[in-house]
């Protein structure tokens, strides 16, 4: 498992029902592109966050597909609209298996 | 026609020219704390400086936007690693920072005044040093690298908590020949290109070095996160490089000469905010 993975979030807490907010989300990762060599000349593995998705109530607001081009610490901004209170909830899915996830309620008012 | 294309070029050319030049902008951090990045030069420097200048000045919109919100700013995961370190025992004696210092905004302030003079060890110290003084004395634990990760880390975390004051280093009493020694190598032409860091930062800022922006090389915002190699860097790593790129042999990160001149180059920003971490190229 690649080591000090942590994922950050920022959700307003509050919304009207019906705005569109915006959403900013970075895990800390190192995102190694599998196309670099150590000293020795050995090709260092690839270990990327090869998915992104976002979730409010169940309905999916964003699905990304990531590559080894991005580089480390990958940041998403977007906006979602919010219809209603519920939960937002992140997924970030690693290439060695490891799913990170973390969740965010928001309220109307 | 052509008159008018030539209007056109001229125009084109100027702003190009022009861009080099600080923004006209200002820094509030996270909405709430107001940064100066402008303000009159320190009594010392007023021969050669009206003015002093942050070096966030001279960077590009998106790169300022980065690094007013702390979410945006990707030096913070890294203060973030720090205070978990600032947590954690380590060494012999048992203890971490938490165990003397509490926490850790109880530091606010300290880093402004870095480096200062130590009168237990007779000499100037930088805030790494003043780190590794409390590993090896009072935790027992082993003394971390110069400007390596978890010292520069470390570093960050302590200038985090005193972000919007301004920097303040003594120049004086028992600190002026180590000031005295850092003014003389600042003004002191080095390597094959036989520059001083007076000939870009004091002389010329504001112009373009090749494809980038001379700023006054200022140091209130380190450690920096650069963008060209995503981590956080120390002041004393960044005046290697500057030294390297006159094709001379450097000195080495922790030396006494890179002492003197951070006291010396700090001071020249006395009066600027405490920015660290900063984002910059």
């Amino acid at each position: 498992m690649a080591s000090g993975v942590k994922p950050r979030v920022k959700v307003p807490k509050k919304a009207a029902a019906g705005d569109t907010i915006t959403i900013k989300t970075l895990i800390s990762h190192k995102m190694e592109s599998g196309q670099r060599k150590d000293k020795e000349g050995n090709v260092i593995p690839r270990s990327i966050i090869n998915r992104f998705t976002c979730d409010f109530n169940g309905e999916n607001v964003i699905d990304v597909q990531l590559e080894p081009a991005i580089s480390t610490n990958p940041y998403f901004e977007f906006e979602a609209l919010v219809p209603e209170a519920g939960e937002f909830k992140f997924t970030w899915y690693d290439d060695d298996g490891s799913v990170y996830d973390t969740t965010k309620k928001i309220e109307i008012g | 026609m052509k008159k008018l294309t030539g209007a056109i070029l001229a125009t084109v050319f100027t702003t190009t020219l022009a861009s080099a030049e600080p923004v006209d902008d200002t820094l509030i951090l996270n909405e709430e704390t107001p940064i100066v990045t402008r303000t009159a030069a320190p009594a010392h420097l007023s021969d050669a400086l009206d003015e002093v200048l942050s070096g966030w000045l001279f960077r590009g919109t998106e790169t300022r936007a980065m690094q007013s919100d702390d979410f945006d700013n990707p030096g913070m995961i890294f203060v973030e690693q720090a205070m978990e370190a600032w947590e954690t025992a380590d060494g012999t004696a048992g203890k971490s920072c938490s165990s003397c210092h509490n926490e850790i905004e109880s530091m606010a302030g300290v880093k402004p005044t870095y480096p200062k003079w130590d009168e237990n060890a007779g000499s100037v110290q930088t805030l790494q040093m003043q780190m590794n003084e409390c590993r090896t004395e009072r935790m027992g634990a082993e003394a971390w690298g110069y400007d390596k990760g978890p010292a520069i880390n470390m570093e960050a975390a302590l200038s985090s908590v005193s972000r919007g004051m301004p920097v303040n280093v003594a120049i004086d009493g028992p600190a002026q020949s180590a000031w005295e020694q850092g003014k003389e190598l600042y003004y002191t032409r080095t390597g094959q290109l036989e520059l001083s860091c007076a000939n870009c930062h004091e002389d010329n800022y504001g112009n373009m070095i090749r494809a980038d922006h001379l700023s006054q090389g200022q140091i209130n915002g380190f450690p920096v996160y650069r963008l060209k190699n995503t981590k956080l860097n120390g002041a004393h790593s960044r005046f290697k490089g500057c030294i390297r790129d006159t094709r001379a042999e450097t000195y080495a990160p922790g030396s006494d000469e890179f002492i003197a001149l951070e006291l010396y180059v700090a001071s020249r920003g006395n009066g600027l905010s405490v920015e660290g971490p900063s984002i910059r190229n």
